[in-house]
Formats: structure tokens, C-alpha cells, sequence
């Protein structure tokens, strides 16, 4: 595969060079939120849309700065875009799913602080990609998310069941369950030269 | 309303960051760089540092501001401001050491995404004055700082045999490559987490002891 395919900077996004499970974005909502498949599931698409505006928008806003040579502003651009993006999400679901708002509760906000969104929109800008190869990038982040913290939600479902002794049960547990699941994923690392 | 919920300046004030609510091994905030850039020493120092700055500036900004900042937008408010000390620091990095710039990479700028940032800022910044927020975020910078200590000298330890680039266990010593990997940093993480809580039941069962006791002597 050609490094510069839109099939392989997908499959590097969502698989390879996995968000959470590689790359180390977005844990917060990775321990916070993956109690349920579910309500994992919901988050993980909340977060994927985001980092769908947010990138696009993001790509917009740099060859806007390019073009001005405002370069040192781009950050807070970018901060400002996820923050209304986020804004946006929370009021959709809001009206059309209330009890799905109450299930995600404060890390609906938290979006906004969630480093995985943010690093989309960085790391494109650094690979300095294409409008259309940015598009796929974030889709790819975005699936990627979504696999993580389904696969943690359902190992989690599973460990309820299981006799964990108490000074290991919730975060420390997750973080160990997280290690084995960021072990597998690195089975995927030969697919295509690691870019991290 | 707002001078009741000023706190005095204790020494509590500051060591409350180092220990009991130690951003990282105790709120678990500002897991994300704490997990990426701790391979080795070095960088988890330069991100400890480079965090503790930001937390600083950013939080005192906010308790000069708290008056002046209205309340429904206090949030962007608060990220425009930590987004302005980031990019500060991003350029101070890049130009006082391109190596380690280019070691923690994108992650100087993710400092912008550090929740433990905005907690502070939102938690206790827009309720204090600004020396009780500077020394209580200088607290919370050492905590954090601290914490990226543990992890980086274990997993660079571990993983390489080294310490500040330092052989430290000789020619025999097969490193654990595995430290190094994504896999290490929530392995050591996940351990430490356990060490503590191991500490925490066994100061509860000796209390509970205590408690106990004296409440056997009282009957």
C-alpha cells in the first residue's frame, strides 16, 4: 500500500496507530465512560462527529492562517472550532435524545477537552495532508475511537462478573485491561511502517 | 457570595496537589500526556515542567480575571486563555532544545486539551484570590510533575536500563522493550495506581483496628 492512499491512511487512523490504544488520546473518556456497550457506543459516535467538523473545519481554518501568516494563532483557532462543534453535538442530542444526555452526562462537555479531537486536527496539519486525505484521516480516528472504547466496554461488562480483588477494582483495573488491549492492537503494527 | 468561598492561604493550600488529590494518581486527570511521553526521564520532566507552567500562568490569569469574566462563557474564556500560555511554551521549547521539542512532538500543544488544567481553572481559580491559586497551583505542578517522575524512571528503567541516559544495570541486563511501547505506560500506570490503593487498605484496616480497640476498652 502507498503510504499517501486513502485506504491506508483510514486503516493507519482506525487500526495501526489506534488513537487510545497507541497513540494515547482520549483516555479520559476511555476509563469514564466504557461502563456500558451501550452508552461506550454513543459516546464513541458523539466523539467521532466531532472530530469529523472539527477536522474539516480545522483544515479550512489553517490555509486560512497559511494564508495571512497568522501560523501562532492556529491553536486557539482550533481550541475555539472544537468548542463549538461540541456546543453543537450537546444540544442535537439534548433535544433528541434526553435520556442518552443524562447517560453521557459530564463527558458530553468534556468533548472539548478530549486530546483525541484536538489531535486529529494536529496531526493532520503536521502530515500536512490534503483536504480530501484530512477528511479520511478523521474518519479513520474517529472508527478507531469507537472500536476502543466498544472493546473496552465489553471486556468491562464481562470483569462485573468476575472476582477481582478489591484494591484492584475500577481505574487500576481498567488501565491493567487497557495494557492487554493496546498489546493486541500492536499486532496490527507490521500492516504498514509505524508514522506516529 | 464570591468572598465566602476565598480560602486562606495554608500549608495545606499547597501540599493538597502533592499528595491527597494528586491530579494524576488520585482525581486520574490529565491521563493522556501523562501515559504518551513518559518513555523516558527527561521528557517526562520537560512535560511536567512545561504543564506546571501553563497550570501557573493560565490559573492566575483566571483569579485576576474571576470578576471581569461572565459567567456563561467563563469556559471558552478559561481554554483561550490556557490555549495563549501553551503556544507561549511551545515556542519556548522549540527554541531552547530542539531535541526534546521534537521528542514529546505534538503533545506540547495537547497540554491546551489537559482537563487537570481546566479543573483547576473552573475548581478553584475562579473562586480564590491569586496568591491562594498560585501556591495551590504550584502544588498541583510539583503533584503532577511528580507523578510523570514515577512512571518515566520505572518504564525507562525497565525498558531501556537506564536512568537520565544513564546504564544503570550493566552489560547483562535484557531490557523490556515492552515498557517503552503504549502497552508499558498503562501497565506501570495501571501499577502504580495498585501500590497506592494497596498503601490506602492497609492504613484503613490499621485505623478501623485502632477504632476497634479503643471502642472494645470504652464498653
Amino acid at each position: 500500500m502507498h503510504a499517501d492512499s486513502l485506504t491506508y491512511i483510514f486503516l493507519n487512523a482506525a487500526i495501526i496507530n489506534n488513537f487510545v490504544l497507541a497513540l494515547f488520546l482520549g483516555i479520559c473518556p476511555l476509563l469514564g465512560v466504557s461502563g456500558k456497550i451501550s452508552t461506550a457506543f454513543s459516546m464513541g459516535l458523539a466523539t467521532a462527529f466531532v472530530m469529523l467538523i472539527s477536522s474539516v473545519s480545522a483544515w479550512l481554518i489553517n490555509e486560512f492562517l497559511l494564508y495571512f501568516n497568522l501560523e501562532f494563532l492556529r491553536l486557539i483557532a482550533y481550541i475555539a472550532v472544537i468548542a463549538s462543534a461540541v456546543q453543537l453535538v450537546e444540544m442535537t442530542i439534548k433535544k433528541f435524545s434526553p435520556p442518552l444526555y443524562r447517560a453521557l452526562g459530564i463527558f458530553l462537555p468534556l468533548i472539548t477537552t478530549n486530546c483525541a479531537i484536538l489531535g486529529v486536527a494536529l496531526f493532520q496539519t503536521n502530515y500536512e495532508y490534503s483536504f480530501s486525505q484530512s477528511l479520511v484521516y478523521s474518519l479513520g480516528a474517529g472508527a478507531g475511537f469507537i472500536i476502543a472504547i466498544v472493546l473496552m466496554a465489553g471486556l468491562r461488562e464481562k470483569l462485573e462478573l468476575a472476582d477481582v480483588p478489591a484494591i484492584a477494582r475500577g481505574a487500576a483495573m481498567s488501565l491493567m485491561l487497557a495494557g492487554i488491549l493496546s498489546l493486541a492492537f500492536m499486532g496490527f503494527a507490521g500492516l504498514g511502517g509505524s508514522t506516529a | 457570595m464570591a468572598a465566602n468561598t476565598e480560602k486562606p492561604i495554608t500549608l495545606d493550600t499547597f501540599l493538597i496537589g502533592l499528595w491527597r488529590e494528586n491530579p494524576v494518581f488520585v482525581m486520574l486527570l490529565g491521563m493522556c500526556p501523562v501515559l504518551a511521553v513518559t518513555n523516558s526521564v527527561v521528557n517526562a520532566l520537560a512535560m511536567g515542567l512545561a504543564t506546571t507552567f501553563v497550570l501557573l500562568c493560565s490559573t492566575a490569569l483566571v483569579a485576576l480575571l474571576r470578576r471581569h469574566i461572565p459567567k456563561e462563557v467563563r469556559i471558552a474564556s478559561y481554554i483561550v486563555i490556557i490555549a495563549t500560555f501553551v503556544t507561549v511554551v511551545d515556542y519556548l521549547i522549540h527554541a531552547i532544545s530542539l531535541e526534546i521539542y521534537q521528542a514529546l512532538g505534538a503533545f506540547i500543544q495537547l497540554i491546551v486539551a489537559n482537563c487537570m488544567i481546566l479543573g483547576r481553572a473552573e475548581a478553584f481559580a475562579s473562586r480564590n484570590r491569586v496568591s491562594t491559586t498560585v501556591v495551590n497551583s504550584l502544588g498541583m505542578g510539583i503533584g503532577f510533575t511528580i507523578a510523570l517522575l514515577c512512571l518515566g524512571s520505572v518504564r525507562e528503567l525497565l525498558g531501556a536500563g537506564t536512568l537520565l541516559g544513564i546504564p544503570v544495570f550493566g552489560e547483562g541486563f535484557e531490557p523490556w522493550i515492552i515498557m517503552l511501547l503504549p502497552p508499558g505506560g498503562f501497565f506501570v500506570l495501571g501499577a502504580w495506581l495498585l501500590l497506592f490503593a494497596w498503601v490506602k487498605e492497609r492504613q484503613l484496616k490499621q485505623k478501623t483496628a485502632d477504632a476497634g480497640e479503643a471502642g472494645v476498652h470504652a464498653r
